[in-house]
């Protein structure tokens, strides 16, 4: 473990309570897996505190955006808002149809929230600040991210609601499409690398900000923009939120959700949103690389940089229609994301890079 | 490998349902996300105004019809107070006729902007939304200032107005103009270039003008589809012959030109706003009329250009206080009831575009 984790402040007390643990007479494997279990819990933690704060930022960029404040009421400038209304939503009752299925509409949720946290796993969030450095990290991320869309099939399901179906439907078919050109975008930086592994990818950047892999790779701004446009279709975001609809689908898959399954949906919508964010400042921003401040504020501040795009989109665009969406994907992005790699490849091979 | 057996399937997009701008409920047969045939079910609001008329007195059913159209009550308090006039015939004072188009331009203003954002609403863009009802409140604020309500306004009476305006009304005013006209830009800038807005709008819900006027659609609806029609020219009422103004008209018939028509229709309305406010003649605001209005035993229509098409009522007195029968026609009826013919064969998402260009408002088709 001590290979995974370095010298960093907070990994001390987690060393220390290692050691505390030992001393009090368990086995070593207890320790490893209570140590473990701990630091899951952590992880969880910041990230649900995360989402949390997410939800009170869109809110409050939104409001900027609108003209408006946003909340106000709760703490200075509302921030304490989701909490609330976290809190209102769990004391909810839980609204369950008569007719659902009842194993899939209960594991939905579930999943889906499960699925959102587990791509952290091989975050980078700063330099040694990793759970596990697997040497297929990036892999590892695009297989497990792909979970969510299952359990928008299974909301859409076991809702057993036509317009949940829909959702569902519309959502399979829209996250297996942005896949290819985001999947192909991603290649376009593992060329270079040479390696799947996060912290690999992070370290091939480190230096300067020209090192970066937007500036450092040959067309690695188009690399980004497809990167980014997957992403915010695989995060179902305006432009690309047609799951969740609000005027065609009303709410789309979660239309039958309420309570803190619905709470689950929504902050796993926002966890996934950091993720795919994390996962574009790994590759094309640096990482945790950056001078004087510590590396998880790098990390933290590029990754809200890239948040506070998503949200900007979100709040300016309208909706694109199912089939323009699949048409954007298949006839532009996906040629244009190939190009890019064939390209990069055919450079990377005759050393046209600095 | 041999063609995908599909199924045809029932989806009730309403009665509450965030894309109908109230209680409408289509029941769309849907072969997956196609939409194969469209039936509107009306009647979810349905409140009898036109019965519960007939037990009141004529000054009495004028609250009554501000609730017909509540998004454009001026427009309602017009076409029954201007019945009732024709009835009568009773000459209503120049003050109060200037007031009436200022008010009435005013109301078509802010229905329009209302039609912006929740067009682009619909259409998935929530910040023009914000735009449309903050530009529109200004207008709201005026006409809080001069007859204390902000959406059923009982402003227009028979004979003339209920008050005349306050001192800073015509300041408010102009300066509210000058700002709505400015924020046009903006509109223009959010929406009328974005690639997204133009293909979800361009060429979506083609409405050919042999359709539109077989089924009696009127309005910024029909004259996108081009038909010159104007009922503020064509069969003048009130003072509108007066002003200098244009009749928007587009000629593609498509969501895109419907959004458009309207946002040149609010030019042409601020034009017409501003020329009524430096031609406001001092004098009466309204006519004598007694409380037990008795207007002679007969029959009349009247009819006035509304934001959502012609608007009318019809009055038959039998000579006493109260109407023997009144009968409204709202143009979002006839726009609804031809929805069916030309809405069906795109995606749902096509179908809230045309519903919301459509600028349908139930009160107004259920009554």
């Amino acid at each position: 473990m001590s290979d995974n984790l370095g010298n960093l402040e907070l990994i001390h007390v987690f060393y220390w309570l290692k050691e505390l643990l030992l001393s009090t007479g368990l086995g070593e494997p207890y320790v490893t897996i209570v140590s473990y279990v701990v630091l899951g819990a952590v992880t969880f933690g910041v990230l649900a505190l995360l989402a949390l704060f997410l939800v009170w930022w869109e809110r409050k960029i939104a409001a900027h955006i609108q003209q408006r404040f946003g909340p106000m009421r709760t703490g200075w400038h509302g921030w304490y808002q989701t909490i609330m209304d976290a809190v209102k939503l769990l004391q909810k009752e839980d609204v369950r149809v008569d007719k659902r299925d009842k194993f899939v509409f209960f594991w939905a949720p579930v999943v889906c929230f499960v699925a959102a946290f587990l791509a952290y796993v091989v975050m980078p969030f700063g330099n040694q600040l990793i759970v596990a450095d697997l040497s297929i990290g990036i892999l590892y991320v695009l297989a497990v991210t792909t979970f969510t869309v299952i359990s928008l099939l299974m909301a859409g399901w076991g809702s057993n609601n036509k317009y949940a179906l829909l959702g569902g439907m519309r959502s399979a078919a829209q996250v297996v499409s942005y896949e290819v050109p985001m999947v192909a975008a991603i290649l376009t930086v593992i060329v270079y690398v040479g390696s799947l592994s996060m912290v690999d990818i992070v370290e091939a950047q480190s230096g300067l900000f020209i090192n970066w892999f937007i500036f450092k790779l040959p067309f690695g701004p188009i690399a980004f923009i497809v990167y980014i446009i997957a992403a915010t279709a695989e995060a179902n975001r305006v432009p690309f939120d047609i799951p969740e609809a609000e005027q065609e689908l009303v709410a789309g898959f979660n239309i039958e959700y309420s309570g803190m399954k619905f709470a689950m949906f929504f902050l796993a919508e926002f966890v996934n949103m950091f993720t795919v964010s994390a996962i574009a400042v790994t590759l094309f921003f640096g990482g945790w690389n950056g001078v004087f401040l510590p590396s998880w504020v790098w990390f933290l501040g590029k990754t809200f940089l890239v948040v506070l795009l998503l949200m900007m989109f979100r709040w300016t665009y309208p909706r694109l229609r199912v089939d323009q969406l699949m048409e954007f994907a298949w006839k532009f992005l996906v040629p244009l994301a190939f190009a890019n790699l064939i390209l990069g490849s055919i450079m990377k091979y005759l050393g046209w890079y600095w | 490998m041999g063609k995908l057996k599909t199924e045809e399937f029932v989806v009730n997009m309403g009665p509450v349902h965030p894309a109908t701008h109230g209680v409408c409920r289509l029941m769309l047969t849907m072969d997956g996300e196609k939409v194969v045939k469209i039936e509107p079910v009306i009647g979810y609001l349905h409140r009898a105004i036109e019965k519960v008329c007939e037990n009141r007195t004529y000054p009495q059913c004028i609250p009554m019809m501000d609730r017909f159209e509540y998004v454009t009550s001026m427009s309602t308090n017009q076409v029954f107070s201007q019945a009732c006039e024709r009835l009568a015939e009773i000459e209503v004072p120049e003050r109060a006729e200037y007031l009436r188009v200022i008010m009435l331009e005013l109301n078509r203003i802010a229905s329009h902007l209302i039609f912006y954002g929740t067009t682009a609403m619909d259409m998935g863009a929530l910040t023009p939304f914000l735009y449309g009802l903050r530009e529109r409140e200004l207008i709201i604020d005026l006409f809080e200032m001069t007859c204390g309500q902000r959406l059923t306004y009982n402003y227009i009476r028979i004979g003339g107005v209920s008050k005349d305006i306050p001192k800073e009304f015509i300041p408010k005013c102009r300066e509210a103009l000058d700002i709505i006209e400015g924020k046009l830009v903006d509109y223009e800038g959010l929406l009328n270039e974005n690639p997204i807005w133009l293909i979800r709008t361009k060429g979506i819900g083609h409405l050919p003008a042999e359709l539109a006027t077989s089924f009696g659609v009127s309005g910024p609806v029909l004259r996108a589809s081009g038909v010159d029609y104007d009922i503020r020219r064509d069969d003048p009422y009130s003072i509108y012959d007066r002003f200098d103004w244009k009749v928007a008209v587009c000629q593609n018939g498509d969501c895109y030109d419907r959004y458009l028509l309207r946002l040149e229709e609010i030019r042409q309305s601020i034009s017409i706003v501003r020329q009524a406010l430096d031609g406001l003649p001092e004098g009466n605001i309204k006519a004598k009329v007694s409380p037990k209005f008795k207007p002679p035993v007969g029959e009349v229509y009247s009819r006035i250009e509304n934001s959502r098409g012609e608007m009318g009522v019809y009055i038959q007195s039998d000579g006493t206080t109260k109407p023997l029968r009144v009968k409204c026609r709202g143009g979002s009826y006839n726009q609804l009831q031809a929805l069916p013919y030309f809405g069906t064969g795109g995606l749902v998402a096509d179908l809230v575009a045309i519903f919301a260009t459509l600028d349908v408002i139930l009160p107004e088709v259920d009554r």
